[in-house]
């Protein structure tokens, strides 16, 4: 079956080098356009966003001496979400003398994103990783160090060697205060101009450049006008169209979606990663959902009742026998440690069946007690005390007693707008960096690979194809007394006085929970054709029921806090439109994009052969082995669908395989 | 079904930094045990929705305790009576039935409030661009082992960086000090060998900062310690003397 989805023009060529792989990003730097020191003064860059990727770039430009302007929402650029990472960053050091190279580390990662990433930005992301970690080191980040001082790593998810280096349970924030650090420096130098507690709200074009932005200040309610000779957006992923998800509560997709509405292609949006063991939802009221570390599959055991009639008693009070053990029964030969979507896909299966645990039902058993038994409990508490009594904080039971309840939450967002080997998407002078982008990691990413990413784009890449685009560039050509500027602002201010306008009777929480919920059921971790076809259908209503029915109170020239949510809530329920069209559209299962239309099953010869196992996702490389690039049309219009066919000419995309 | 208990809270309420603050009551009814505390104030926020009045405005974004950016002074306490938490961490299942809980913002004459329950931290960010950092260009580092750090130093550096730059010390601290906040960040760096060259520099510049942002000196009261969500040692604070001392000495200026 053809899609019917049309193509409006041809995706850019993706600007990478011909020639062997190892060599692109070398000759790519060798030939770049540069811009003599001097003059690098005269332009004015602007990025949105100060995490790793927006400080990491922030800074690092700023050193080469560019006119930076960083804008955030939080009140600090310290505290944007990059600092909720908990696991690691991989790097291809090979420090453990275990066989590790920067093509094991390509490889590892163009596999686990399940043979839909560009090759050549994949391998330069593995060139870059060794350099991140000196650079890091150089700055006094406080990586986890051996008795001998030299530092530490771990084996992560996805890789057969220990490349991960990691400060605790913290890597994350330990790398953006080294990433803030280095900005406060270029603060006081006088490099960064930041902009804290300030909302981008849309991006201005002139003459189909991105030449500057929008903003609003959150504690006045200000609007200003920002021109700039190139614009770079590093404004995080969009997982909190699902409302529920590992995100910081601020954590949006209007940057990116304002990008989109003024040309730039929104690329895989489909491709959302759900990790399976969460604390699970206690109640209607929850605002978010928290991770809790993977490790701990290695000592637990998930199980629910077999008869659902059992779910309400206590954990302890169901027998042995009455106990369905359903990954160690579904999948005997990884059991409790099979692939982080097959996970997720049985915890929801067994919750639909009406066999979930916990008030809301949806919930599985995380049981430590054979481990306990076998090990002691003073074994467990020193492999896993710390996530343990975060657990007995958070939901006030005692894990070492009766079983953890977990369930699956959407955690990362592989998708994004559409860039080049420059990271420029196909509008020019606009730059995409980190989660925002959809560059790196196909329709999958490995843990320890996003802190990576965010760093590699920032100190690394930007600085340098940045110029690219520059040296054809008259700095400060554009100011904001350009006409469109002003036409932006207006439209902008004429958005929120027509939202605060409505004074219906809904809140904007509630409104964001309806479009989550949706979006979870139909859109989430399985997706079918049925589903994702009411999901369009139900989208327009709810948007309806947004413009007619929100309320916000307060007035638009202060701090107003339902204010910008519903900002963001609007643009949440614009994505979510692309986001069903493009998982439609894609009529395959890959990475975290699973069609139960397309799945593995007996009848396969590749089940029957070993290769692989019932249930596992179905590729389909002849049609789908594409970017699929989208292009806005208009409101409620079906948004375009343009290609970037990827081509791999070192890796041959097969089954991936965990046997 | 989930427990629920009713509370009333006693609210600070301030429109902006120019208007004058004052304490409202809220009922707070029909609230799950197993809600956390700002989740409680999401519910009570939308019945004030519904009822036509504006929200109580408070900091929060990560809600997993690493942001730093909730701020409440609950029952006088920063982030409340649960220890080594912060306010996101904390839960209804901590209150009673019937309890009337205060909620007041982070106060200290250098976090002006801004509305409500918001205050403006912005000060502890100059603290940090007057020196806390190390002057590393990118691209100019060596390869990360070619420094073995001793395991003690790595870990008392780490340990000192686990600060999320919340400011509940200040919030806590009789004078106002942000001495175990900017000590945090001085023995973070000056532990390790990133950190010498510009040790100095650092301590005078951050102290410098740290005084003209008007926070106050430190009295030795600890209470900054005892509410830590991250459980900073105030034995930081005695190094940041020793090596302010020491490096004033080096740069001939006066000491207090």
């Amino acid at each position: 079956m053809m899609s019917s989805y049309k193509a409006d023009s041809t995706v850019p060529h993706h600007q990478a080098p011909e020639g062997p792989l190892s060599d692109k990003w070398s000759k790519y730097k060798a030939s770049a356009k540069l811009i003599n020191p001097a003059n690098k003064r005269k332009y004015k860059v602007i990025v949105v966003g100060s995490g790793l990727a927006g400080a990491s770039a922030s800074a690092t430009l700023a050193e080469l001496g560019y006119q930076v302007d960083c804008f955030c929402y939080q009140d600090s650029a310290r505290r944007a979400h990059s600092i909720a990472a908990q696991g690691g960053i991989n790097a291809a050091k090979n420090y453990q003398n275990d066989g590790d190279n920067v093509h094991r580390l390509f490889y590892d990662t163009i596999k686990g994103g399940d043979f839909r990433s560009r090759e050549a930005n994949v391998y330069r992301l593995a060139e870059i990783s060794t350099q991140i970690i000196d650079q890091c080191v150089a700055q006094g980040v406080p990586f986890a160090r051996e008795y001998g001082g030299l530092l530490a790593n771990r084996s992560f998810g996805g890789a057969q060697v220990s490349r991960t280096f990691y400060a605790a349970g913290q890597t994350g924030q330990q790398l953006l205060i080294g990433a803030y650090q280095a900005l406060s420096k270029e603060i006081s130098k006088g490099g960064v101009t930041m902009h804290p507690r300030t909302e981008m709200l849309d991006i201005v074009k002139v003459d189909g450049h991105a030449k500057g932005i929008i903003s609003r200040n959150l504690v006045t309610g200000e609007i200003t006008r920002h021109a700039a000779d190139t614009v770079i957006l590093a404004t995080g992923g969009y997982g909190n169209v699902f409302f529920l998800s590992t995100n910081a509560m601020g954590c949006n997709v209007t940057a990116a979606l304002k990008a989109y509405k003024k040309g730039a292609y929104m690329a895989n949006p489909c491709y959302t990663q759900i990790h399976p063991t969460c604390i699970p939802v206690s109640g209607d009221y929850q605002s978010k959902l928290t991770l809790m570390s993977e490790s701990l599959r290695n000592d637990g055991r998930i199980w629910v009742p077999k008869k659902a009639e059992d779910c309400g008693k206590p954990a302890v009070e169901i027998a042995e026998e009455d106990r369905d053990y359903y990954l160690e029964r579904k999948y005997p030969s990884f059991g409790n440690l099979c692939p982080r979507d097959i996970a997720s896909r049985a915890a929801k299966e067994v919750c639909d069946e009406g066999r979930g645990v916990g008030a809301s039902g949806l919930g599985v058993y995380l049981d430590f007690a054979d481990s306990i038994a076998r090990l002691g409990e003073d074994a467990i508490r020193a492999r896993y005390g710390n996530l343990f009594q975060m657990y007995a904080k958070i939901t006030g039971e005692d894990p070492y007693k009766s079983p953890m309840r977990i369930y699956p939450a959407v955690h990362y967002t592989m998708g994004g707008l559409w860039v080049d080997y420059n990271l420029m998407s196909n509008v020019p002078g606009l730059h995409v960096l980190g989660e925002a982008n959809f560059s790196d990691h196909g329709a999958n990413r490995l843990g320890a690979s996003a802190l990576m990413q965010g760093l590699a784009d920032g100190y690394f890449v930007i600085p340098v194809t940045l110029g690219n685009y520059l040296a054809d560039q008259k700095p400060g050509a554009v100011t904001t007394e350009h006409p469109e500027f002003a036409k932006a602002a207006t439209e902008n201010r004429e958005r929120i006085e027509k939202i605060l306008s409505i004074q219906g009777t809904r809140s904007v929480d509630s409104i964001h929970r309806e479009l989550g919920l949706l979006m979870w059921d139909n859109c989430g971790m399985e997706r079918t054709k049925e589903g994702l076809e009411e999901a369009l259908a139900k989208i327009p209503e709810i948007r309806k029921s947004f413009w007619e029915d929100v309320r916000i109170p307060g007035h638009a020239g202060e701090l107003n806090k339902e204010l910008e949510k519903a900002l963001r809530v609007a643009d949440f329920i614009e994505f979510a439109d692309v986001m069903c069209h493009d998982a439609l559209n894609r009529e395959e299962s890959c990475g975290g994009h699973f069609r139960a239309e397309h799945q593995f099953t007996q009848a396969d010869p590749e089940v029957q052969a070993g290769t692989t196992q019932e249930g596992e996702a179905k590729r389909r490389d002849d049609d789908f082995g594409y970017v699929a690039a989208w292009g806005y049309q208009g409101e409620g219009v079906q948004p375009s669908l343009n290609k970037e066919a990827l081509v791999f000419e070192e890796v041959k995309p097969s089954i991936r395989s965990y046997q | 079904m989930a427990e629920t208990i009713n509370v009333t809270l006693k609210v600070w309420k301030q429109e902006s930094t120019e208007h004058k603050g004052q304490i409202e009551t809220i009922k707070a009814d029909n609230i799950p045990t197993s809600a956390s505390f700002l989740e409680m104030l999401d519910i009570v926020n939308e019945t004030l929705i519904a009822e036509g009045k504006d929200v109580i405005h408070f900091d929060h974004d990560c809600r997993e305790g690493i942001c730093g950016a909730c701020s409440l002074n609950i029952n006088g306490v920063a982030h409340g009576i649960e220890q080594a938490v912060t306010t996101c961490q904390l839960h209804m299942r901590s209150f009673s039935n019937g309890d009337t809980i205060w909620i007041e913002p982070f106060r200290a004459k250098a976090f002006p409030v801004l509305k409500d329950l918001m205050v403006d931290r912005s000060a502890m960010d100059r603290v940090i661009q007057a020196g806390g950092f190390v002057d590393i260009r990118t691209g100019s580092a060596v390869d990360a082992n070619s420094l073995p750090i001793e395991k003690e130093l790595a870990d008392a550096a780490f340990a000192a960086a686990a600060c999320i730059g919340c400011g509940a010390c200040v919030a806590a601290c009789k004078n106002a000090s942000a001495m175990l906040f900017v000590s945090a960040k001085a023995a973070h760096l000056n532990n390790l060998p990133q950190g010498q060259a510009e040790k100095k520099k650092r301590v005078l510049g951050m102290v410098a900062q740290m005084d003209a942002e008007g926070f106050g000196n430190c009295s030795n009261q600890y209470e900054c310690e005892a509410v830590c969500p991250k459980e900073i040692s105030v034995d930081n604070i005695a190094k940041l003397n020793r090596d302010y001392l020491s490096s004033s000495i080096k740069e001939g200026v006066q000491t207090i």
